[in-house]
């Protein structure tokens, strides 16, 4: 009980649910990483695909001589290959969408923050109007202006989202801005960015973990609504969301699994983020210790 | 008041230009503005023609003024799809949004306070984990997603509920409306749950948060030591003590349910101004993603002031510390 990260997990270890979740990310996370090995086909080599192949059942022995588990999509595409290539992409974008606002809306917090005053009123009436717009609105503003594309897309979920970062940030920074070890640091002739960076921000990391935590898995998910309403990735390499919409259409005529088993792969990853990040913040919310 | 409430109409008319500044810039400075205000296939005479009347070789500060004036006399273009002024076309969509919207958050918020008050009362039964565990569905499960599981139950594998469009329905004041007719509600019930999902889920932990807190203070002791039985404990003290947050989240949510809307009728096909924003995005209608943008911003800072102002009248506190 002496080392921090110990404590946290012993305490996150009586969560069986929190446990199972984190399992869930991490099996999720190593599937998608090494993608490559497991996939039976290559879902974006277009060359391979065989249109014979297309919207067959789970179950299905395609040309290629192995079993499509999860059946074909409209390409002739192996789903289970695709899924694993989907993920692969939904996490990339999520993660590094929740990355570039973590610390963009970290430094404008903690700065809002150490400046005080008019600046830090400023920065902050700007961060809450804009959290008064749903993000969705915001992302989809932006998709509209920019186009579509891989950078575009990321910047219409950093902008939807650093706000969430740039508030805790701010809240975390002003208590530490109060504290005895900020005066002294100040006291001394360190520049400001260092006292920002190198005193406050790393103080107040942990709640910020967990609002991206929380973030990443609704980068994921708004990525996949855009992809779905076609904002989103073009479409030679799908993420969940374009595999999901591709399948749509023909849902109706009951080929379901086209878009079910995409989303089920979607679904099972967010709820588990969430989980797993519902956990650790009840962890640090100082209100529920009893 | 007259202060905070002049404060307020500043702060919104400086966000709506704002907006409009980056619709601006997004639309007619990067973008080609010509290929917003004609179509493609037009000839080179009123290409110029064109030019000249909106003075597209005018310096790009004039051009914003100008911008901005034909925005403020509704004069947003016409929709090259649909070829119509766009504003009368997005009138036109916009009951249909409007009903949608206000049945799924009606039903959210009638459903979803009685639910989360009753798992607040008892957190530890089994209904109410249920009930929570409906909640933590409906808030990490994208709305999409849920409509599609909607759509592949009850329209394709049960056969109960039509999978989109409005259905019947009947015209009051020149506005067609679905929910006068019988049909009207078969194809109003599925998307209406979509949507509400998401503001049911967040009514259901709003009212449980608020009513585990209420249930532990004295009102509620005395209340009880005075005899009342526990269904008016809970609807007449606990119920008004939650309302205040319950009602600017109620607000709230209904904007950004406007927005949200989108994804519901792009999926069941329900013709309102998200599906009409989704089909203009993809077949490059720009005068209807220009219209659009702005309607829906100066809806959302309209709703946002009005539930400001009417915090500010419930609680003096407010007017204190903003103004």
């Amino acid at each position: 009980m002496d080392q921090p990260l110990a404590r946290i997990w012993a305490e996150f270890r009586e969560n069986r649910v929190a446990v199972a979740a984190l399992l869930v990310v991490v099996l999720i996370g190593v599937i998608a990483l090494f993608a490559p090995l497991i996939a039976p086909q290559d879902p974006y080599d277009l060359a391979k695909l065989v249109l014979m192949d297309a919207r067959r059942p789970p179950g299905y022995v395609g040309s290629g001589g192995y079993t499509h588990i999860l059946g074909t999509d409209a390409q002739g595409r192996d789903l289970f290959s695709a899924i694993l290539y989907g993920l692969r992409i939904s996490i990339q974008i999520g993660v590094l969408a929740g990355m570039v606002a973590l610390t963009f809306g970290a430094i404008l917090g903690a700065s809002a923050a150490y400046f005080g005053g008019r600046i830090e009123a400023f920065i902050m009436r700007i961060v809450d109007l804009q959290l008064s717009f749903p993000a969705i609105l915001l992302a989809l503003m932006l998709s509209a202006l920019l186009g579509k594309g891989m950078m575009q897309l990321v910047a219409a979920l950093v902008t939807a989202q650093y706000a969430y970062f740039a508030r805790t940030a701010h809240g975390a920074a002003s208590v530490e801005r109060g504290k005895d070890y900020v005066e002294a640091a100040l006291s001394t002739p360190l520049p400001a960015r260092t006292v920002v960076f190198r005193h406050i921000l790393p103080n107040c990391l942990p709640p910020l973990i967990v609002v991206a935590t929380v973030q990443i898995a609704n980068s994921i998910a708004l990525e996949a609504t855009l992809s779905f309403l076609g904002l989103g990735l073009p479409p030679t390499e799908p993420s969940l969301g374009m595999l999901i919409s591709n399948g749509f259409q023909y849902m109706l005529s009951g080929r379901y699994w086209i878009s079910i088993y995409p989303g089920i792969a979607l679904i099972a990853l967010i709820v588990a983020i969430n989980l797993v990040g519902d956990q650790v913040r009840d962890q640090l919310n100082p209100r529920l210790k009893r | 008041m007259l202060g905070f409430v002049i404060q307020r109409l500043l702060q919104a008319f400086i966000v709506m230009m704002v907006i409009s500044f980056l619709v601006f810039v997004g639309v007619y400075a990067i973008g080609n503005p010509i290929d917003v205000l004609i179509s493609p296939d037009a000839d080179q005479r009123i290409r110029e023609m064109v030019i000249r009347q909106y003075g597209l070789d005018l310096p790009i500060w004039q051009q914003y003024l100008g911008f901005l004036k034909r925005l403020v006399t509704g004069d947003l273009g016409r929709s090259f799809v649909f070829n119509m002024p766009v504003l009368e076309l997005i009138l036109s969509r916009l009951p249909a949004t409007l009903e949608l919207t206000l049945a799924a958050v009606l039903g959210a918020t009638l459903l979803g306070v009685p639910l989360g008050m009753y798992a607040g009362y008892k957190p530890d039964g089994f209904v109410s984990r249920l009930i929570m565990v409906i909640s933590i569905l409906g808030f990490s499960v994208p709305t999409f997603w849920v409509g599609l599981v909607l759509i592949l139950a009850f329209a394709v594998t049960l056969g109960w509920l039509p999978a989109g469009g409005r259905g019947d329905t009947v015209t009051v004041f020149g506005v067609p409306w679905s929910f006068l007719t019988l049909d009207g509600w078969r194809h109003l019930l599925l998307p209406a749950l979509n949507l509400a999902l998401f503001k049911f889920a967040m009514m259901v932990r709003l009212a449980r948060a608020g009513t585990r807190e209420v249930m532990l203070t004295d009102t509620v002791k005395f209340a009880r030591a005075a005899g009342e039985s526990e269904f008016t404990i809970l609807s007449r003290h606990v119920l008004r003590l939650i309302a205040i947050p319950l009602v600017t989240v109620f607000g709230l949510e209904f904007s950004s349910t406007l927005a949200f809307a989108v994804v519901t009728e792009t999926i069941f096909s329900w013709p309102g101004i998200g599906k009409l924003i989704i089909d203009s995005i993809s077949s490059l209608d720009r005068p209807v993603m220009v219209a659009y943008l702005m309607l829906v911003s100066f809806l959302f800072i309209m709703i946002n002031f009005l539930v400001d102002i009417a915090y500010a009248a419930l609680d003096p506190r407010m007017r204190v510390r903003r103004a």
